[in-house]
């Protein structure tokens, strides 16, 4: 019986159907954004990532709007400022992580097109349990700290 | 035969980088000591003479900045996260003085001269606000004006691409007073309110 719950719901991961699909999910993606950057530019990305579910990893981030993404975070160091890549990102069950400015952020490199203040644009986290989930990023001005 | 070791001219080569790294990292270890004790001011000099480009690509030297507070801050413009967060809250800092804001000149000075140019330097800058002053130079300017603010930075690869690299930097605001003379050190992570408080104590 558990065997046929389990494989009622793989099966159901495959084909979105919905209502049935946002059941599943235990991943919640709030509060997201990044901020207007020029075409060929650098941006971060933002979000509170909710985990309604048990332990996952944030294992990948991507956006069609940027030729590369990437994890980092910055970390202040006596005074200096780093910014390291972060292979994977553990989110606690049940728990809520925050990308947020000054710490961990997805950096967007090679922008393919402006990011311009008041549009939305979509990034993609995937998790190792939760699968690809995907954000809309609205877009605030340069250097904001909330959306 | 001639020796297969290397000469002590190569050992020298390798030594000496190595030799300047450990000095910086005893330079940034004191000056960070200073900081926390809030006792620069009195240490040894911050800032001095300088010539660098604006967005331009127009001279503009220390002496230039004389007759109003400067606000200075170094970063990149490559940097996503930390520079245009800190950029913003100087912005916002100076809203909140009003009139005030008048006696400050916010300067952001690369420290990423190979990418950042005078043109990238200008476009960046004007998306926080028009008060903001970019400045650039090559990479002798740069390396100098830093060692006289004390500012520690330094290339950290990411990929094999040549522009695969962020650096790494000192992130402080540096106060300096109508005469060129360095006043206090401030938080580049302070937010705009906080930020308005301390510059607005400062300010005659």
């Amino acid at each position: 019986m558990k065997f046929l719950v389990s494989a009622v719901l793989l099966l159901a991961s495959f084909f979105p159907v919905p209502g049935f699909a946002a059941d599943a999910r235990t991943i919640r993606l709030e509060n997201a954004f990044t901020r207007s950057a020029p075409a060929g530019g650098v941006g971060a990305f933002y979000v509170t990532i909710v985990n309604t579910g048990a332990a996952d990893r944030l294992v990948a981030v991507a956006s069609p709007v940027a030729g590369k993404a990437e994890l980092h975070e910055s970390v202040s160091v006596g005074g200096v400022m780093r910014m390291r890549g972060v292979a994977d990102l553990a989110i606690p069950a049940g728990g809520t992580v925050k990308l947020a400015p000054g710490g961990y952020h997805v950096m967007l490199i090679a922008l393919t097109q402006p990011l311009t203040v008041g549009q939305s644009v979509p990034v993609t986290l995937t998790f190792e349990k939760a699968g690809a989930v995907e954000a809309r990023a609205s877009v605030a001005k340069p250097g904001a700290i909330a959306p | 035969m001639p020796e297969p070791s290397p000469s002590p001219d190569a050992r020298g080569k390798f030594l000496l980088p190595v030799v300047g790294l450990l000095v910086l990292a005893l330079l940034v270890g004191a000056g960070a000591t200073m900081w926390l004790g809030g006792s620069l001011a009195d240490g040894p000099a911050v800032g001095g003479s300088f010539s660098l480009l604006d967005g331009d690509g127009k001279r503009v030297t220390d002496r230039d900045l004389r007759g109003k507070y400067a606000l200075v801050y170094f970063g990149y413009t490559f940097c996503p996260d930390v520079c245009p967060t800190t950029l913003n809250q100087v912005s916002e800092a100076l809203d909140r003085l009003g009139t005030k804001a008048g006696q400050v000149r916010p300067v952001f000075i690369t420290i990423d001269p190979a990418r950042d140019t005078p043109a990238v330097m200008k476009q960046y800058v004007s998306a926080f606000t028009p008060r903001l002053l970019p400045l650039t130079g090559s990479d002798a300017e740069i390396a100098d004006v830093a060692r006289k603010f004390r500012v520690y930075y330094a290339p950290h690869r990411t990929g094999d691409q040549p522009g695969d690299y962020t650096m790494d930097h000192s992130s402080v605001l540096y106060l300096m007073g109508p005469e060129g003379k360095f006043l206090a050190p401030l938080r580049a992570d302070a937010p705009a309110r906080e930020l308005a408080e301390n510059l607005s104590k400062q300010l005659k």
